[in-house]
């Protein structure tokens, strides 16, 4: 019966093309424009690392005072400063924890100029926190950390850049004047938004380079920001290291609750204590996040895009009452036809079964029509945001994904037979034979 | 008057008519807010930075080794740079307007350095500042060779004197009298203006809520001293092509040691700064002019259909007399009816939706005059839809209306 009602909708949405038209184009812009904004929405919203986003804990603790004098939890820094980071690490309290920060430092090749890379020096267990794929070697241990160990771990671009032949692995690289030993490559990899530290973009790339916490450290490799703004700008290494300046990323893996709760308690008791000590003249506020809560605090999602999105929806509100109009005025259009088959023994239900199949083809139609805008629009945005190919960390949120093509049909198909219900209701109302009459 | 005959027969259409309403409504909240927005955007697009834009480039230099003689090297740099023909004045700084990273010194008060009064980013500069960025001193002077110190990354030295904007001259003395007077800096310490510059943007970002204090910049006298500055060169108009590509090469003839990066005229950091603003604003037209199209559509559609549908009534009219003008003004009359009656929803909608969303996001408030100039857009254009359809109906020949009966 399906099958007969599609073969009539064809003919009748052929019979009269142009209203045809005019509804496919409606409800497949609509769908396009939403549906390009929803999708940048849905990527920069979602959880980078959903396996894992209940496990990983960032701390904070309120080194500056404002946040403690205003009762204001937002005014919190972000990082931790050297000696808190270092405490924690003593502390260990979770499974796996890493104290880390940004840093950038000139890269020698073997041939060719020198140019910069950007990298983190972070502990060994990040990778295995952060499930880091590795293409070759693997990461450093604990050893290495304490032994301050020579050793880096390159992503594939600037892997590939220096050693464009052979594996990387086993070599060595001159990085701000100083050989390191190559121990892994790791495979292309983002995390979209960047959670861990945020300071160099939210949706920016992966580091090219990891070394130990230590060694960096050791060597007074310079991080790219300092928070020193508040407290006071520090004269040297070893008085940047006792600063207040927080300028250190730390996170922990703690996926049992006793432990979070322990590590909880453990950083009140931290923050009353250093005030004891007379190291803060406040009682600092402390804060622990899991990752998405931490995504919720930062407010991640640009509010361009949010107002975006939120012009796009009403976009699409404006495309499905514009559909509702013309279906109306498209089912009524056939009050003829419809009243015949009535007269001829069709119940009403099968006529509003025909009209809401006729409705489906056109949401069908709408819906490819809409995907291929989809697209349309994202390539847009990618050349107007300057971003080369899909497959980058800023890239990727602007490309379709399979779920995003199936959403898009399932809400096309949905929209469309929604409001089709009412018209088709309506039309499906004719008294039989009625218009016959009057003809 | 034909108004009884509308107003009736859009009684026995309510639902049509009501849904047309709705969309012109809803179509008109979103345009007029969209076009708020994108106005507020071309605004921070189009300011003007107050430096010699069009002959200015800049470059970043990073000393590979960390050389103990950096201030003998930049000095060596300077000479080279300035020695190319076609070249007004270069200067080493860390930042410049549109770059992004800033220092701020924020200014506090004389009695209380601490209680925060302005948020103002500080530039580093030595006596060739004011050639080189092309700057206007309205009232003052510049600083003078004798006065220009030394300053590393993050170090904190107030100077004796500076140099501010106008606009921060306005800001912090509206009375008038600036120069000669003293800032007071939170870190402590404090500084006498000896110059005032007529404009000169801040580094940072500057739309948003940094918009207020855009001009709020502070130069001091100090030659910037690291491993990682930016080297700023004016040429002579006509002539930056020559000396851009000429500047690297000369730089690196004095040594090797060293990475130049990011080697590009102003036009283009201008480019790369306003391309967030400028997606923004292609996004919210787009998305608007498609909204009026569909909309337009709409009325089309609805309309066509109501001609379809009175098609006898039409052809009675006119076999009674009705000329075609009739007809049309008819369709046109109805149109804007409905139309009206949807822009009167609509810049309510439009003014309520901004007052929400504004309390939630960052936007600024919706002047009335956008929904007005909106609702102008939308009638016009109703108007224009509905043509088409009306000129269908007027076609209509009288002798249908003796058929079929």
């Amino acid at each position: 019966m399906v099958g007969y009602y599609l073969e009539l909708a064809v003919r009748s949405l052929r019979r009269n093309a142009m209203l045809t038209t005019l509804m496919v184009a409606a409800i497949g812009v609509g769908i396009g424009a939403s549906m390009t904004m929803l999708t940048t929405l849905v990527v920069m919203s979602s959880n980078p690392i959903p396996d894992k986003s209940s496990q990983l804990f960032v701390p904070q603790i309120d080194v500056t005072g404002y946040g403690s004098e205003h009762h204001e939890i937002g005014a919190l820094p972000w990082d931790l400063t050297y000696r808190d980071a270092i405490a924690f690490t003593k502390a260990q309290g979770g499974v796996r924890q890493t104290a880390m920060y940004p840093l950038t430092l000139n890269v020698q090749p073997a041939q060719g100029d020198p140019f910069q890379a950007s990298g983190r020096a972070t502990y060994g267990d990040f990778f295995a926190m952060f499930d880091v794929p590795f293409r070759s070697g693997a990461t450093w241990g604990r050893k290495e950390d304490d032994t301050r160990a020579n050793v880096v771990v390159l992503s594939t671009s600037l892997a590939d850049r220096l050693f464009p032949r052979n594996d990387a692995v086993g070599r060595t690289v001159s990085l701000g004047m100083r050989d390191y030993r190559v121990i892994g490559v790791i495979r292309n990899w983002y995390l979209t938004p960047h959670f861990y530290d945020i300071s160099s973009g939210t949706f920016g790339a992966s580091e090219d380079f990891y070394m130990p916490f230590s060694i960096a450290v050791d060597r007074q490799l310079a991080a790219n920001e300092y928070g020193c703004d508040i407290t006071g700008i520090p004269t040297g290494w070893q008085d940047l290291l006792d600063s207040e300046c927080p300028w250190i990323q730390y996170w922990l893996q703690m996926p049992r609750p006793e432990q979070v709760r322990s590590f909880r308690s453990f950083l009140d008791n931290y923050a009353a204590e250093q005030q004891r000590l007379g190291r803060f003249k406040w009682r600092p506020i402390t804060a622990l996040y899991d990752v998405a809560g931490w995504l919720e605090y930062l407010r991640v999602v640009p509010d361009e895009v949010r107002i975006n999105t939120m012009v796009a929806l009403g976009f699409l509100i404006v495309c499905l009452i514009n559909a509702i109009g013309l279906m109306l005025a498209k089912f009524s259009s056939r009050a003829l036809e419809l009243s015949v088959r009535r007269a001829l023994g069709a119940s009403r239900s099968d006529l509003f079964l025909q009209c809401v199949s006729e409705a489906m083809l056109i949401g069908l139609m709408g819906g490819l029509l809409g995907l291929g805008l989809t697209a349309a629009g994202l390539a847009a945005l990618r050349w107007l945001r300057g971003i080369p190919s899909p497959d980058s960390a800023y890239g990727h949120l602007l490309s379709l994904n399979v779920e995003m093509v199936l959403i898009t049909f399932v809400v096309a198909a949905l929209t469309t037979i929604c409001c089709s219900l009412y018209p088709a209701f309506r039309a499906s109302r004719v008294e039989p034979g009625w218009q016959l009459k009057a003809q | 008057m034909e108004m009884l005959p509308i107003l009736r027969t859009l009684r026995r259409n309510k639902l049509g008519a009501g849904l047309i309403a709705v969309q012109i409504a809803v179509t008109l909240a979103i345009i007029s807010n969209c076009l708020s927005m994108i106005q507020q955007r071309m605004q921070w697009m189009d300011r003007p930075t107050g430096i010699d834009e069009a002959n200015i480039f800049e470059m970043t230099n990073i000393w590979l080794s960390n050389p103990p003689d950096l201030k003998a090297r930049i000095e060596a740099d300077l000479a080279a740079l300035r020695s190319i023909p076609g070249v007004v004045d270069v200067e080493a700084t860390n930042s410049s307007p549109l770059t992004g990273i800033e220092w701020h010194w924020p200014l506090g008060k004389q009695s209380n350095h601490d209680e925060f009064i302005a948020w103002t980013a500080i530039y580093p500069l030595d006596e060739y500042g004011l050639t080189t960025y092309g700057l206007k001193l309205n009232v003052g002077r510049w600083f003078t060779g004798s006065e220009v110190g030394e300053i590393r990354s993050g170090e904190v030295k107030i100077p004796g004197s500076v140099v501010i904007t106008q606009s921060v001259a306005d800001g912090l003395f509206p009375a008038g009298g600036a120069l000669g007077n003293t800032l007071y800096f939170q870190h402590g310490g404090s500084s006498r203006i000896v110059g005032i510059i007529r404009k000169m943007q801040r580094p940072g970002d500057v739309s948003g809520w940094g918009n207020p204090w855009r001009e709020y910049s502070i130069f001091i006298p100090y030659q910037y001293l690291n491993s990682e500055l930016m080297y700023v060169v004016r040429t002579k108009p006509g002539e930056q092509a020559t000396v851009l590509h000429a500047a690297p090469a000369k730089l690196r003839e004095l040594t090797h040691d060293r990475i130049i990066r990011d080697v590009q005229p102003f036009a283009q950091i201008r480019r790369q700064a306003e391309r967030g603003n400028r997606t923004t604003t292609v996004i919210l037209g787009t998305l608007a002019a498609l909204l009026l199209i569909i909309t337009a559509f709409g009325v089309i559609g609805l309309t066509m259909y109501w001609v379809g549908q009175r098609r006898r009534q039409i052809g009675m009219r006119r076999a009674l007399g009705a000329r075609r003008s009739d007809i049309l003004r008819y369709f046109h009359i109805e149109n804007l009816l409905i139309a009206g009656f949807g822009c009167v929803l609509g810049v309510a909608l439009g003014l309520a939706g901004n007052t929400w969303i504004a309390a939630h996001l960052e936007i600024h408030r919706m002047g009335l005059a956008y929904a007005c100039s909106g609702a102008l857009i939308v009638l016009v254009l109703c108007q224009l839809a509905v043509l088409w359809p009306a000129l269908r109906a007027a076609s209509v020949p009288p002798a249908i209306a003796t058929r079929g009966l």
